[in-house]
């Protein structure tokens, strides 16, 4: 026996090494045929990597002090050797980790893999996008600069407009009476410690119920229900390790160039990885005259403005703009038809899928801009862009609303007994 | 799926080992950074740049403490007096002739300095990194024994050092104090942290 | 707003041009002309900047010897920029107090270490030369791409006194140039620079500007070319091995 043979037995002895190797690599059964979308789960969980490393030697040189928190990111880019890197990977990885879980997400609209038996996949993997989109908030802050500053104020101040304890719960948020010095400290220990930790432990979780159920793929068909018969191994299925492991190498180098084309090259992205207004210290004086998140959030913040306060409160803005991220949650429920992959849905789920992603799309185009935009509409007093943003936040809980009925009625062709390759 | 079927075996473990190399040298140049980024900052930099003071005033026997990267550097104009018991103080000495390299070339000479009239030296023990306490004073007004030589003393281990910064046999600390590179830019004028510069 | 536009409007978003732009009240910005490689250049804007906006303005998070990055010595930044400090690795930072400062222009002078990245080159390029003569400010003067600004007019005795050729009374109106008839700004006492010396020094400062708000720029562009180029390499093998195992699959 080798020595390396040896140790691997000394360990196996003490810890399931191979075991784990096996069920989670080279024994973890995929299906063939995956495409293109099957990259971005792989990648979601690289740049998870990514920002918890570079997070890591920033916090070496970044002050959560509202007097020294502007100055130190500067020190980052500046003085610190080789900080503008590890900072410019930071905030391109936060852009990065949205567009991938968005592609991510997609794929599973696209060929049904929130369906059963995935739905706890599905619902740890909302979990982790919540988490995401909290530590990408806290995140924001700490900067300080006047986006940072002016949008923390304004998503805070959506918890005031919970009814009877909003205003004392604001407060209790921000531990002042406005963002300060407070409230930047503690978003700096949610944003490196606490939320990451939970992220990590969501993401366990994740992974192992997917191979827990298998992996879906783009023809939607179980390939559990066809085994050889000798060996028990699903006939459609490959070992993840070797084949996925190479063919994810692939993705990852393709991907990387595309994170050092942002990084190195044009790292603001235009003002919207890295907001132009955010150069500037943050004054609790002084509101910039454009404040919208960063793009990532900004279909959910248009849905937000198009609500119109009622009874007095912009409590409802507030529930809508929830529920668009809640109703997510739903989906596997509310999803009646009996393919899963798009391949085989019929034209009603087509449509609405394709519609869905326009909308999200011009929600997020709405968000990025001032309301006024548009101008107004005709010779009244209704801005356009609100009038779009409500035209398209109706669409949008449609798409979920009407799920039940247009999938259970749609025209659906069978699924395939095996994959198509 | 025919895993048998005719696999190039070499050309697999050929490319698994390009690859790896590869992709490890790749690791290594996203490493590099990372780890580059802990060295001292500009600012770091900055603040432990080379320190200019002026001699003219410095008394003899009298001794200054100026701070350089964040260290106490003595400064001490040695008397005539203290200069004649340099010679009988290298007999108790661990390493009177300076062998192990910590002084500038330019240092490494019987007082341990350019002029012999002023001794420079980081005021750091090398033992366990304490800064002693000066003892300039010779013979038993100094408290450590009628045959003292002048010269400092550790509080923390009882290391003791003559006015070369030279270590007595015996001690914790293994080896002499550490003499900066420095330069005289004029005849008064100290330059502590550089010798490139000026001289 | 009809249709068609808010259609165009969309593909411009989609073609990534910047719907987030610079915060300005002066729709049309002027292109600087300016070359960020271009070492002559940013080194005689760190000169004009040393010269006349160090005085008011800080860039505290510049320190003097990071000028080394464009190939100045230690003592020619000594010799010819540093006014304020001995240290060469200080900040460049300013001997006015900012509260005083605030009193006598209404607002602190801001610092200008980012000022390129939060208002970007044109901007900044159009505001130094659009300062003109205009006796309703306290200051005496107004600017086109930031009315009613609180700094005068600094580089006047280069570029000399613009004033506004209009008619229609100047107060106010100035913020909404975009879309009536354009205001030309016409030079009444010149400067000891002709119109072209100005907007090239004006073009240098606004390129030291750009430089100081990301002194890092030059070596990021360099070594992104390098790694681009070594994913490239490791792009060929990784798919070449992933082409070699998946033969076995069928």
């Amino acid at each position: 026996m080798s020595k390396t043979a040896a140790l691997v037995q000394w360990i196996d002895e003490r810890f399931p090494l191979t075991s784990m190797w096996k069920q989670h690599l080279s024994e973890y059964y995929a299906p063939k045929n995956f495409n293109f979308w099957y990259y971005f789960g792989s990648l979601a969980l690289m740049v998870l990597v990514i920002q918890i490393l570079s997070g890591i030697f920033l916090t070496m040189h970044y002050k959560p002090d509202a007097a020294l928190a502007f100055g130190s990111v500067e020190y980052i880019m500046r003085d610190v050797p080789w900080g503008w890197l590890v900072r410019y990977i930071h905030s391109t990885g936060a852009s990065m980790f949205f567009i991938v879980v968005y592609l991510h997400m997609f794929r599973g609209l696209l060929y049904g893999s929130y369906r059963k038996p995935r739905e706890l996949i599905w619902i740890f993997g909302m979990l982790i996008y919540l988490c995401l989109m909290a530590e990408a908030f806290f995140g924001y802050l700490l900067p300080w600069g006047q986006m940072s500053y002016w949008g923390a104020q304004v998503i805070v101040n959506l918890f005031a407009a919970v009814p009877f304890v909003g205003e004392d719960l604001s407060v209790w948020i921000r531990g002042d009476y406005v963002v300060s010095d407070a409230t930047l400290n503690r978003f700096f220990a949610f944003h490196v410690i606490a939320i990451p930790l939970v992220l990590i432990g969501l993401v366990a979780a994740h992974i192992l119920a997917l191979h827990e159920v298998g992996s879906n793929n783009p023809d939607g068909v179980e390939i559990k229900k066809k085994k050889d018969p000798k060996t028990g191994i699903p006939l459609d299925g490959i070992p993840f390790h070797p084949y996925y492991t190479v063919k994810d190498i692939v993705g990852v180098v393709v991907f990387l160039m595309v994170f050092t084309i942002v990084v190195f090259f044009l790292p603001e992205v235009g003002g919207y990885f890295l907001e132009y207004n955010n150069f500037i210290p943050a004054d609790p004086m002084k509101t910039p005259p454009h404040i919208a998140p960063v793009w990532y959030f900004t279909p959910y913040y248009a849905m937000l403005r198009a609500v119109p306060a009622m009874f007095g409160s912009q409590f409802p803005g507030v529930i809508v703009m929830g529920a668009a991220v809640v109703i997510f949650f739903m989906l596997p429920w509310l999803d009646r038809g009996k393919a899963k992959s798009i391949r085989y849905r019929g034209p009603l789920f087509k449509g609405w899928l394709w519609t869905f992603v326009v909308t999200f799309v011009i929600l997020g185009w709405l968000g990025v801009n001032p309301t006024d935009f548009l101008g107004k509409v005709g010779s009244s007093d209704l801005e356009m862009a609100t009038l779009l943003a409500r035209i398209f936040t109706t669409i949008y809980f449609l798409f979920f609303l009407l799920m039940p009925w247009y999938t259970a009625i749609d025209r659906e062709q069978p699924e395939p007994e095996r994959v198509t390759g | 799926m025919t895993q048998e079927s005719a696999t190039d075996g070499k050309k697999r473990r050929f490319l698994i080992a390009a690859t790896s190399v590869v992709g490890a040298v790749g690791a290594g140049f996203v490493a590099t950074p990372f780890v580059v980024s802990m060295t001292p900052s500009a600012r770091a930099r900055a603040a432990g740049a080379p320190v200019e003071l002026d001699l003219g005033k410095l008394e003899p026997g009298m001794m200054i403490t100026v701070e350089w990267r964040g260290q106490p550097v003595w400064v001490i104009r040695r008397t005539k007096a203290m200069l004649d018991l340099l010679p009988k103080a290298a007999e108790k000495a661990a390493d009177p002739e300076s062998n192990q390299p910590l002084q500038p070339d330019y240092a490494k000479n019987a007082t341990r300095s350019i002029k012999p009239e002023y001794m420079v030296v980081v005021g750091i023990c090398t033992h366990l990194g304490c800064s002693p306490s000066e003892k300039l004073k010779i013979g038993p007004d100094s408290g450590l024994g009628d045959d003292w030589p002048g010269g400092f003393f550790c509080p923390c281990h009882g290391s003791k050092f003559d006015l070369a910064g030279r270590v007595f046999k015996g001690m914790p600390a293994p080896v002499n104090l550490r003499v900066p590179p420095h330069t005289y830019t004029s005849e008064t004028r100290l330059l502590i942290g550089d010798d490139k510069k000026g001289a | 707003m009809n249709l068609m536009h808010i259609l165009k409007r969309f593909f411009v978003l989609a073609a990534f041009v910047p719907a987030l732009a610079v915060a300005s009240d002066h729709a049309v910005l002027d292109q600087a002309p300016i070359k960020l490689n271009d070492v002559a250049s940013i080194q005689n804007g760190a000169r004009v900047f040393v010269n006349y906006c160090l005085n008011c303005h800080a860039a505290s998070h510049m320190r003097y010897n990071r000028l080394m990055d464009l190939g100045l010595t230690e003592q020619q930044i000594k010799d010819n920029l540093m006014f304020t400090t001995e240290k060469i690795g200080d900040h460049m930072k300013v001997a006015m107090n900012g509260k005083e400062a605030a009193k006598w222009f209404g607002a602190q002078p801001p610092d200008l270490s980012v000022i390129a990245r939060s208002r970007g080159a044109d901007w900044l390029y159009t505001y130094l030369r659009t300062f003109y003569r205009d006796d309703t400010r306290t200051t005496g003067w107004n600017n086109l791409a930031f009315p009613n600004v609180g700094m005068p007019h600094a580089l006047a005795e280069l570029q000399g006194e613009q004033v506004l050729e209009e008619e229609k009374k100047p107060e106010g109106e100035a913020a909404h140039g975009a879309h009536e008839a354009p205001k030309k700004l016409v030079i009444a006492i010149p400067g000891s620079m002709t119109a072209a010396q100005y907007d090239a020094t004006v073009a240098d400062l606004v390129n030291y500007l750009v430089f100081m708000g990301e002194p890092a720029r030059g070596k990021r562009v360099q070594i992104g070319i390098l790694t681009l180029l070594f994913l490239a390499v490791l792009f060929v093998f990784a798919y070449a091995l992933k082409k070699e195992y998946w033969k076995d699959v069928h």
